[in-house]
């Protein structure tokens, strides 16, 4: 049954709006003790991915502002909160 | 600072319908909302159950931008090859007053919002609130950016993810075990397709719940709902469930699975995606309830844990919008007396507790405890399969009895831990 996606060719359907201001973090040392990774699948819009040193990166552009990750994040390794105000994702359909 | 009467963080369901009580008796309320518009950061499944709150924003519903009026539910179990559907339709679907219609937010809570600014509510959207101003323990305001302003009282709807309950101490940081992950795309057709494919006359629609293996024994499972001129396709899975699987399971991937199945192909086929979003949904039931008013705050909605998942009703907007409705009137109350005390808005709790929202929240207080089975997600959706897999299908060799077929699958698969499940049911 496996299909492969494109996950960032979905989110090109949304209208996401960038501010430069970052609003997610990690904080790196907990990320590197943390063995679930959790953040890498539960993340509809995968926003966090692994980079060749194994450090979780994020990739906040696409974004869907759900709160999962910080959910998920049980060792609490994640700073989060809502983008800037007129910032982030606007539905048009929701 | 400047001053209202009434700061209502968020315009989703629950702070409209409070700034539309509030703003039509002439207080003065503002709605900040971090979106372009009310309703660009909201999603639903979804459908409205209209009958708990017609009476409590009478005469609105007419001219509201509702999609379909849900004529026929489906709840369809699957296993990894086969599925089982059955419809349930019934006239009381069919007559008006409507009892359940589907909805798109963006267009909904937009519209909510213009009915705010008609009654004299103001509403600032593209503004984060970022904090509340506190004086002796009492919220007296909020911070939005450089932006102070002043309020006898707040309403935190700001959604599932509350950071304002939080802030105002009045709910602890959310734990994986009760919230759920939703992912919804939603995909255009035209109507006469959509009516043609779920056998509906012009203006139904259809509801249809999916469970079984698509969630892969987590709690959790799948829903499609005729809109207008689209179906909205979404899988749900508890974030608990999603933690600790080896190999992990990776929920985009798991919503694609589910979205390629031949069941689901055949009604979407043709379709071209146009929106792709996600959300959190509370799972905790009554659990899940934080405090819901202190010193010159209240919380309502999502942000109040407001959703009652009964496994084959789904159900959180139209808590929302009661909510929001009976804040209103908490705060009205503590208006005429003039005081604002955690112990003047003790009244919304009994408000709330005499309406349906607390209520229903109390009767299915077991609810999340029965859905928190791997067995309805794995075994019984296999053993309905497998019974009518034997009936069905048709080989070469001479058929058994249907009975003996059945007792036997029923024998092969049952084990003791089984008979809890039963009487768990009766706990529902």
């Amino acid at each position: 049954m496996k299909t492969q996606i494109n996950v960032k060719e979905k989110l090109g359907l949304d209208t996401i709006k960038i501010h430069e201001e970052k609003h997610i973090s990690v904080d790196q040392m907990v990320c590197k003790s943390c063995k679930g990774r959790y953040c890498l699948h539960v993340c509809p819009a995968q926003v966090y991915t692994l980079n060749k040193e194994n450090l979780v990166v994020l990739d906040l552009d696409g974004c869907l502002e759900c709160g999962t990750c910080l959910i998920a994040c049980t060792p609490k390794s994640i700073s989060w909160e809502y983008p800037r105000g007129g910032f982030g994702v606007q539905f048009k359909c929701g | 600072m400047d001053k209202f009467e009434v700061i209502i963080v968020g315009g989703g369901l629950a702070g409209l319908a409070a700034a539309y009580t509030l703003a039509s008796d002439g207080l003065e309320v503002l709605i900040v909302e971090r979106g372009d518009y009310c309703g660009a950061k909201n999603v639903t499944g979804g459908r409205l159950y209209l009958n708990p709150i017609r009476q409590l924003l009478p005469d609105i519903w007419e001219e509201a931008p509702l999609e379909r009026h849900v004529c026929q539910e489906k709840i369809t179990m699957m296993t990894d090859t086969s599925s089982t559907t059955m419809t349930f339709a019934t006239q009381a679907f069919r007559e008006k007053p409507y009892h359940s219609y589907t909805i798109l937010r963006a267009n909904f809570d937009n519209w909510f919002a213009d009915k705010v600014s008609e009654a004299g509510g103001v509403i600032i959207t593209k503004n984060k609130v970022d904090d509340l101003i506190m004086e002796n323990g009492k919220v007296i305001g909020i911070k939005a950016g450089e932006d102070e302003l002043g309020a006898d009282v707040v309403l935190a709807a700001d959604g599932v993810m509350s950071v304002i309950a939080e802030k105002a101490g009045l709910r602890k940081p959310h734990v994986p075990q009760g919230f759920a992950v939703a992912i919804k795309e939603v995909i255009e057709l035209a109507p006469r397709i959509i009516e043609d494919r779920f056998n509906l006359n012009d203006g139904e629609g259809a509801a249809n719940v999916f469970m079984g293996s698509i969630s892969k024994g987590m709690f959790g499972g799948g829903f499609l709902y005729t809109n207008r001129n689209s179906v909205s396709l979404g899988l749900v899975v508890k974030i608990s469930d999603l933690l600790h699987k080896e190999p992990a399971i990776d929920m985009p991937q798991l919503f694609e699975d589910f979205k390629n199945r031949p069941e689901i192909n055949t009604l979407i086929q043709g379709g071209d995606s146009i929106e792709y979003s996600a959300h959190v949904i509370p799972e905790g039931g009554m659990e899940g309830v934080p405090q819901l008013f202190g010193d010159g705050i209240l919380v309502s909605g999502d942000a109040a844990g407001f959703a009652l998942n009964a496994g084959l009703t789904v159900r959180g907007m139209e808590f929302a919008v009661a909510s929001g409705v009976l804040a209103a009137k908490a705060i009205k109350n503590a208006r005429e007396n003039n005081d604002f005390s955690k112990q003047s808005l003790s009244y919304y709790k009994k408000l709330l507790e005499d309406s349906f929202v607390l209520k229903d929240l109390a009767t299915f207080k077991n609810a999340p405890m029965f859905l928190d089975n791997p067995r309805l997600y794995n075994v019984y959706p296999n053993i309905v399969s497998d019974v009518l897999e034997k009936v069905m299908f048709i080989g070469a060799d001479p058929k058994r009895k249907l009975s003996a077929t059945a007792v036997r699958e029923m024998r092969s698969k049952f084990r003791f831990s089984m008979i809890k499940d039963v009487f768990g049911v009766f706990k529902l």
